[in-house]
């Protein structure tokens, strides 16, 4: 690769073996001055390894680092903070009872006479960088008292008090809401305009597209093209990322509804405050439709799902499995009666991390035949039926006798879908279930809860991603403070759901 | 659809995974044989630094405890100490098997059992009052009704705590704690003068002798009973539970995730309250076979100095809950408990004060670097990170 003269930081050949693994491979990339530059992949594409070298945390095996035109060795973060590079992690490294000004000045605080720390000079100093590049924060507030998006910002602050002129950013959207994110695209903005530069990690082609000024992606640990935002489409992107064809859009057949399914009757819920969360909803969901429920998060969706499956006391209502009334039925009692549940966290409610696949696949089945008889366990048996499935489903990165705790983020998805599917349930119920997966691992799950509304299943989509509603539902339903405020065909536009999802509509008659 | 690319030759998974699994049980032996070997270590430089010869010292525990006697050359009376000597090691093993089960079958359900203490008391009292109430019945069944109602008393000590913890949520660690409280001060109570299980004789606060009948048989003699036996078939029982029933599958899920399990409708409530009456039950085991298999009675001032249920959470802990490491971890502990005895640690080498006390530091620190696992652990990480640097300069540069 040719590099511009322009070049502020180089990467060039690196390569980084872990046993069993290449996580580089020879992979080169390049940052411009007032540039950003997005760094794309799929999770496990080597994305991180490559930061991690550059901030000094892995040495290289092979390659070279160029900083300003000179080579550079970063042995450790140290080394790269002395050579103007800051990273932001994805999980912050603040301490919570300290001040923004505090941490901030944290091992390189201004004293008075030597030993005392002079916070004044401190808060002075925040609030003048602060000031240079237009960041909103309180430089005396309490790490712990400030929200994730705010907790961001100090990170970052901290990495350009210390100097950086180049900022590693590890996918910095994952913890942040859209109106945070759109802040922190601002803040990108005026630092980019200051002559700071921002290597951008992401798997979020919209994102991607949005804020970076070229695009490098990287597949299975090996560059594979560096392109400009201009002319780059999402689609492109994501067979860079994939290596084949991806379909953004869901194919699918116009629903053939049948008898209803799951029917919900003047539900409501409290949630763990005692606050009531669903206010009267009903709604059915019948055979061969998938019904999506979208809302801003907090306006009663857990407890929506919560309540259908069984895992909170409801205040009133009925609900029915077909004709069989479930409302006074036990979670498990449900689950026999033909509820499947992909659940909203899938690492904490959806998946025992340190089971087994097999032990994880058998959840619901362990206690029936022939996984069991008379309360004796055979765990050879749910292995080798564990075995099937695994391969049933493509799930990659481990067999039966992997931990769940092994496998990346969509196989583990693909895991839960498996249990719930194979049980051949006649209501499914998703739960945000794309959640943090990237377009490979989206298209399975998108493609899979499509197959199964063809099985004939009732699916209820409940998720934040408007996108995801609009692509997957036959009918969309807004929920709004608890209240089911609008029905909307599959064509309705974002804006008008947009628009319901705020309050925006009056509401429809309980 | 496109064609995805084909996956690795299953043959090679399976082999990977075989590997991996041999590493993650070899993995899990390593860390407590690494704390035994560094507590001896420390405990032997302790010795150096008293003025007396560590390797001496450690031949004397050795031998004390009776280990000798797997050695051919060691014969005639020699022997026969040894063969005695090692016959009080597995019979004081007995017990702290049992009771570190009852802390590691909670642990496995996520549950801290503190409890196994009381739970022993209970099931010592309920196995003793059938051998001395209880009169007529052939020995087999007056053995079998005996640790029947010391499995019965242990649970339910164990079940109480188990109740509370599922029904109103009050923590296991502060109950059990309690419970024992309530099972010292309550068995003193039972045997002192005037109180209900008083023996015969109205001047001593001890029990009666239990009758003949109850007893259980010696297996090897002089010392040891058929308990040890009994808590062999323990450690298996607890591997069967936990790894092939589904009690035990839904006990490890709660362990791991109480969130999951719930959502996957296992009662976590119901696994809570199990796991503490089965913990119960192996500890109130443990003091069935005590009673009936060489103690026979209790002194009140028993409940002030047996401590086996507590030293059964630190056998626990250097186990790993597993039956296997529990097995090894409980002759340890034994061993150290056997071989510095007074009577069995020859003065001229260690005196016997200090004996005890050397046995005491040894399990504290075997604890300590155990419980530092973390610890050993970054120091072996750090260590790979600093080798790997060096190498990596040597290579050229692309």
């Amino acid at each position: 690769m040719v590099s511009s003269e322009s070049s502020l930081l180089e990467l060039r050949g690196i390569t980084k073996r872990f046993p069993g693994v290449v996580a580089n491979d020879g992979v080169d990339f390049d940052l411009k001055r007032g540039e950003v530059h997005a760094l794309l992949g799929e999770n496990g594409a080597g994305k991180s390894t490559l930061m991690n070298v550059l901030y000094g945390l892995y040495q290289p095996d092979e390659g070279e680092i160029r900083v300003n035109g000179k080579p550079a060795e970063i042995r450790s973060p140290k080394d790269a903070i002395d050579l103007g590079i800051g990273m932001v992690h994805q999980h912050f490294m603040l301490i919570p009872v300290m001040t923004v000004a505090e941490n901030i000045v944290l091992a390189t605080e201004p004293t008075r006479g030597g030993v005392l720390l002079d916070y004044e000079a401190a808060v002075d100093r925040v609030e003048q960088i602060a000031r240079t590049f237009k960041f909103a924060i309180d430089p005396r507030a309490r790490v712990e008292s400030i929200g994730v998006g705010q907790q961001q910002r100090v990170e970052i602050l901290k990495a350009l008090y210390r100097g950086a002129d180049i900022l590693i950013l590890d996918e910095p959207t994952a913890v942040l809401t859209p109106q945070e994110t759109k802040e922190l695209f601002g803040i990108l903005r005026s630092l980019t305009n200051e002559g700071m530069s921002v290597i951008f990690i992401s798997h979020k082609l919209n994102e991607v597209l949005e804020i970076a000024d070229r695009v490098t992606v990287l597949r299975r640990g090996k560059t594979i093209e560096t392109l400009p935002r201009e002319g780059a489409t999402q689609a492109q992107l994501a067979k860079l990322m994939v290596g084949r064809e991806v379909l953004l859009r869901v194919d699918k057949k116009p629903a053939e509804p049948g008898e209803p399914l799951l029917s919900v009757e003047n539900l409501s819920v409290s949630d763990e405050r005692g606050l009531e969360a669903v206010r009267g909803v009903s709604f059915e969901v019948r055979a061969g439709e998938i019904v999506g429920i979208a809302g801003v998060d907090g306006n009663g969706q857990s407890e929506l799902i919560d309540a259908i499956t069984g895992l909170t006391k409801i205040e009133s209502g009925e609900m029915r499995v077909g004709t069989h009334d479930i409302t006074r039925e036990s979670a498990r009692q449900r689950l026999d009666e033909g509820v499947g549940h992909i659940p909203q966290d899938r690492q904490r409610r959806g998946l025992v991390l340190d089971f087994s696949l097999a032990e994880n696949l058998g959840l619901h089945d362990y206690r029936k035949e022939p996984n069991s008889r008379y309360g004796f366990l055979f765990p050879a048996r749910l292995i080798s039926w564990a075995r099937r499935v695994l391969k049933a489903f493509d799930v990659r990165g481990g067999g039966p006798e992997t931990l769940a705790s092994a496998l990346s983020g969509g196989n583990q998805q693909k895991v839960v879908i498996a249990r719930e599917v194979e049980r051949d349930p006649r209501v499914l119920i998703a739960g945000q279930p794309t959640r943090g997966l990237d377009v490979g691992a989206i298209e399975f799950v998108h493609r899979r809860l499509v197959e199964e509304r063809d099985e004939g299943r009732a699916v209820l989509l409940v998720s934040l991603e408007l996108e995801e509603i609009l692509s997957l539902s036959d009918r969309i339903l807004v929920i709004y403070e608890g209240r089911i405020v609008g029905e909307y065909g599959p064509d309705v536009s974002e804006e008008e759901l947009g628009v319901a999802m705020t309050g925006g509509t009056r509401e429809v008659a309980a | 659809m496109t064609v995805t690319p084909p996956a690795p030759a299953p043959e090679k998974d399976e082999v990977y995974e075989r590997r991996a699994r041999i590493y993650e049980r070899a993995g899990g032996a390593l860390i407590p044989l690494a704390a035994t070997v560094l507590a001896f270590l420390i405990g032997g430089l302790v010795v150096l630094i008293t003025g007396h010869n560590p390797v001496a010292a450690y031949k004397a525990i050795f031998e004390g405890a009776g280990f000798n006697w797997i050695l051919p050359w060691v014969q005639g009376d020699e022997r026969t100490e040894a063969a005695r000597d090692l016959q009080q090691t597995l019979r004081v093993a007995t017990p702290l098997m049992l009771t570190a089960l009852a802390v590691a079958f909670a642990f496995r359900c996520g549950l801290f059992n503190i409890g196994g203490q009381g739970q022993y008391w209970l099931g010592f009292i309920a196995a003793l009052w059938v051998g001395t109430h209880i009169q007529g019945l052939s020995r087999p069944l007056h053995v079998i009704l005996g640790i029947a109602a010391g499995i019965a008393g242990g649970a339910l000590w164990g079940g109480i705590a188990g109740l509370l913890r599922a029904t109103v949520g009050a923590h296991e660690v502060i109950t059990t704690i309690m419970l024992n409280w309530i099972a010292i001060f309550g068995g003193q109570y039972l045997y002192e003068g005037g109180g209900p299980l008083q023996g015969a004789v109205a001047a001593l606060p001890r029990s009666d002798v239990l009758d003949g009948s109850a007893r259980l048989w010696i297996i090897w003699p002089a010392y040891l009973h058929a308990g040890f036996l009994v808590a062999i078939a323990a450690l298996l029982v607890y591997y069967v539970i936990l790894n092939r029933t589904t009690l035990g599958y839904e006990v490890r899920a709660v362990g791991f995730s109480p969130e999951a399990a719930r959502y996957s409708g296992i009662g976590v409530r119901r696994s809570y309250f199990l796991a503490l009456a089965i913990s119960g039950s192996f500890a109130g085991l443990a003091g069935a076979v005590d009673v009936l298999g060489f103690k026979y009675a209790v002194d009140t001032s028993d409940f002030a100095t047996n401590f086996v249920g507590f030293t059964g959470i630190a056998v626990a802990l250097l186990g790993r809950n597993k039956a296997v490491g529990i097995f090894f971890a409980s002759i340890l502990f034994a061993a150290l408990s056997t071989g510095t005895s007074s009577r069995q640690l020859d003065p001229e080498i260690f005196e016997p004060a200090l004996a005890a006390d050397l046995s005491t530091m040894i399990q504290a620190l075997v604890i300590f670097f155990v419980g530092a696992e973390f610890l050993i652990v970054s120091v072996w990480g750090a260590r790979r990170y600093l080798r790997v640097r060096p190498a990596s300069r040597e290579k050229p540069a692309l």
